[in-house]
């Protein structure tokens, strides 16, 4: 599978922020009947990629002072980027599940994670450096970004998260002809990382060619 | 820094998207030489937007270099003049282009009229209901034109952005299909309307048995293959998806790069220089007299460019900030009232009822940011409001606009927020769940404008804008009704279940809402309420033009880029026919 060129190297993770990563996302998106959960779909790969692209130190983002706090309604005030804000909120979370449990968070069981990654959201954990809502929300947005976003970017493998939906990836020309048309559209899913592979065919305006799915009954 | 200063020009317009494009070319038609400054970096749609890359949910609606660059410029924000503003340090609530086009680039296409109910209403609600039926501190006005005047240039836009739809009211003539409440045209859309989706025809149904008029949405993405007025070729939308905050890679959408630009290349009149970032309009010692612009480019330096006549063009954001700088009409004072620049700053009410179904399977991917079916009944004045006791409405309607697989995947209340059940919950409701959705008009107040930061600046030291913006009770009211209603709609289409959005207390600038920000230099009758007159000419300084959302005096529900479209082609209309032959003031 085209997937397979994706490789299990980090540019900017460390090996216990991967291990606790893949342990948190798989408890956010788990693998179960419906398919493979987060971890295995490479979202710890995703995360470490996009780390490393412009939005890991929120090349775009307005990053003057002074730093308030501001209201909720005022948005990001943090004067941490992403990169700082997984290092940080990492070591951290370790320092603390050690000193509960003695153990770093992908060492607890399952059960107790979690436990745990509610606390986190609710911003019942007390962080030294940074609210525990604010690493949960990121965590909880790159997951999903992850999970759903073109496998080119390292996650989505096995398009398992556009599986899971029913969602064909990159359009047909054929939605045209179906747009009024009440029948389930479904296609086996083509991503822009097929294509680049030559793992998918494009039709002359560049639209992906669909190889449609048999319905399924129920489902 | 020394300055450079270049060979005047004719007339400089100030930004590339859907204002700047359209009054270049119509200047340029003129015979007038036209320089056209952007901010943004150029585009070349053949090799910048392409299939099958532009179909990457990631790189366009989350991270895209196509959108303000908030590292050098944002705005800041506070609900009321009590806080300290703080920066928008990420998009979130509106999303403003950068690059050649502008924000147009990136629309959805839902290329509505405003009703002439909007243009008057302050007259027409005192009118009906009475001097006192406006809350006291709200600041709405007539926009000093009426829609009879402005119907010709509504035309003129659709015929350059490919409009498609059904004419509901023709020369006063109500057909069916169309829709009947809006102004009267004086000819047929130039395409025929979207096709109803399986969901659009599901709504349909429900409001036609509740006794709505439905209709399909007017769209800017062609419904045929189309040669525009300015002969420029529009391909026929294949409902891909990826639409609004994506530039269309089949040139579909109409938008400036694809509807104007390419006429506007060939013209030996014309130039289009980017990435040059206009910090001050130029006046001479009267203060009465435009120059012409400054502006930085992309190495640094600072130039000086000369014109006899200067349109600023921008986002509304920046064509009230440019005013500012430029120290080019008086700054609305909200503790006094006067003033005018800055004042009316206003936005749109939106919401949702999401819908979901456990007979019914759709194709929620296939569609485009234009595709819906609409009811206007709830908007304008056509339902009596002395009972219901708000000013202003809304138009409801079931979109088909692509549901991408990051951000479209609304679950029934009570679903967990990720986990084991989020995922099933997930699986099960995405092809199967629908929105009605409110897009409501917003009044201006008193207490909501635009001025500049007293302490945060730009990358070139500027002082940033400052917004001070936050609902009133007339549009939490006017929510609270339309949600009724959209409500019934939502029964009547017999989902399994169906939750309605709460009404915020708070206007937040965090999640996503619409990019129709408005107001700020405002159109009018008198100087003393406006920044501009009906002829979008400045009062102060008769030979600059500002052009755009900004003039809206407050915000009717439609989206506003039909208006935006209609008032450049009136503005350029009005500087050809009669300011060209006599430089002065208009009104």
């Amino acid at each position: 599978m085209a997937e397979s060129a994706v490789l299990h190297a980090y540019g900017y993770l460390t090996q216990p922020e991967v291990r606790f990563l893949d342990a948190a996302v798989e408890r956010l998106i788990p693998t179960d009947e419906l398919g493979p959960g987060a971890r295995d779909a490479g979202v710890t790969c995703y995360i470490d990629r996009h780390l490393c692209s412009a939005w890991g130190t929120h090349g775009r983002n307005y990053r003057s002072g002074p730093w308030l706090e501001g209201a909720p309604e005022q948005g990001f005030q943090s004067r941490l980027t992403p990169q700082e804000i997984y290092r940080i909120g990492i070591q951290e979370i370790n320092e603390y599940c050690r000193a509960q449990h003695d153990k770093p968070f992908d060492q607890l069981p399952a059960a107790r994670q979690d436990e745990f990654l509610k606390a986190l959201e609710q911003n019942k954990v007390e962080l030294p450096s940074l609210s525990s809502k604010l690493f949960f929300d990121l965590l909880w947005r790159n997951t999903e970004e992850g999970y759903f976003a073109d496998p080119m970017y390292g996650g989505n493998r096995g398009k398992v998260g556009w599986k899971l939906l029913g969602f064909p990836g990159v359009a047909s020309s054929a939605y045209n002809a179906h747009l009024d048309n009440p029948e389930p559209y479904r296609a086996e899913p083509v991503s822009i990382l097929d294509i680049q592979m030559k793992q998918a065919q494009v039709d002359g305006q560049g639209f992906a060619k669909h190889i449609m799915l048999k319905q399924e009954g129920g489902k | 820094m020394a300055t450079t200063r270049l060979k005047p020009v004719d007339a400089v317009v100030v930004g590339s998207g859907v204002v700047g494009s359209i009054m270049s070319m119509e200047l340029a038609n003129a015979g007038l030489k036209v320089l056209c400054l952007e901010r943004g970096r150029m585009i070349d749609p053949q090799t910048d937007f392409v299939m099958p890359y532009v179909h990457d949910e990631l790189k366009y609606d989350r991270h895209s270099d196509i959108f303000q660059n908030l590292s050098r410029e944002t705005i800041t924000f506070r609900n009321h003049a009590s806080q300290t503003a703080l920066p928008m340090r990420e998009l979130g609530s509106f999303k403003p282009g950068e690059m050649v086009g502008g924000t147009a680039a990136h629309w959805g296409g839902n290329a509505r009229r405003f009703l002439p109910h909007d243009f008057e209403i302050r007259s027409k609600v005192t009118e009906r209901y009475g001097k006192n039926f406006f809350p006291e501190d709200c600041t709405a006005q007539d926009w000093g034109v009426t829609f009879d005047e402005i119907e010709p240039y509504y035309d003129q836009f659709e015929h350059i952005y490919g409009v498609s739809g059904k004419a509901g009211n023709l020369n006063g003539e109500i057909r069916e299909g169309g829709n009947p409440h809006e102004g009267p045209r004086s000819r047929e859309f130039p395409n025929p309307p979207t096709r109803p989706t399986p969901q659009g025809q599901l709504f349909a149904k429900a409001v036609a048995e509740l006794g709505y008029a439905p209709f399909q949405g007017p769209a800017a993405a062609m419904t045929q293959d189309y040669n525009n007025l300015y002969k420029v070729m529009l391909l026929e939308c294949q409902h891909g998806g990826f639409c609004s905050s994506h530039v269309c890679a089949q040139g579909a959408k109409a938008n400036p790069l694809t509807a104007v630009l390419p006429a506007l290349y060939k013209k030996e009149n014309f130039e289009l220089r980017p990435l040059c970032n206009v910090i001050k309009v130029n006046t001479d010692s009267t203060g009465k007299q435009a120059t012409g612009v400054t502006y930085i480019d992309a190495r640094g330096r600072e130039v000086e460019q000369p014109a006899s006549i200067v349109v600023l063009a921008t986002y509304c954001f920046n064509n009230t900030r440019l005013l500012l700088l430029s120290g080019i009409g008086k700054p609305y004072d909200p503790q006094t009232g006067r003033g005018v620049v800055g004042r009316n700053y206003s936005y749109q009410v939106g919401g949702r009822v999401h819908l979901f179904f456990d007979d019914r399977e759709f194709n929620p991917f296939i569609g485009g940011g234009q595709v819906n079916t609409s009811i206007d009944e709830l908007n304008g004045d056509v339902i009596d409001r002395s009972k219901l006791g708000f000013v202003g409405g809304a138009y409801i309607n079931c979109p088909s606009a692509g549901a991408s697989p990051i951000k479209s995947k609304p679950l029934p209340h009570g679903t967990p927020r990720w986990g084991a059940e989020w995922k099933k919950a997930v699986a099960h409701n995405y092809r199967r769940t629908l929105g009605v959705h409110i897009h409501g008009s917003c009044m201006s107040y008193r207490q909501n404008y635009l001025d500049l930061d007293p302490t945060y600046r730009d990358a070139n030291g500027l002082p940033l804008l400052r917004m001070t913006f936050d609902w009133h009770k007339n549009e939490q009211k006017m929510a609270a009704w339309m949600y009724e209603r959209c409500v019934e709609i939502a029964k009547a289409m017999k989902p399994a279940k169906y939750h309605a959005h709460a009404i915020p207390a708070k206007y937040s600038i965090v999640p996503y809402q619409s990019t129709h920000n408005i107001g700020g230099a405002v159109m009018g009758t008198d100087p003393a309420t406006s920044v501009v007159n009906k002829y979008l000419q400045s009062w102060d300084v008769p030979n600059l033009f500002v052009v755009g959302g900004s003039a809206f005096p407050q915000n009717p529900a439609q989206g506003p880029t039909g208006t935006i479209g209609m008032l450049a082609c009136w503005a350029a209309d009005g500087i050809k026919e009669n300011y060209i032959p006599k430089p002065g003031p208009m009104a």
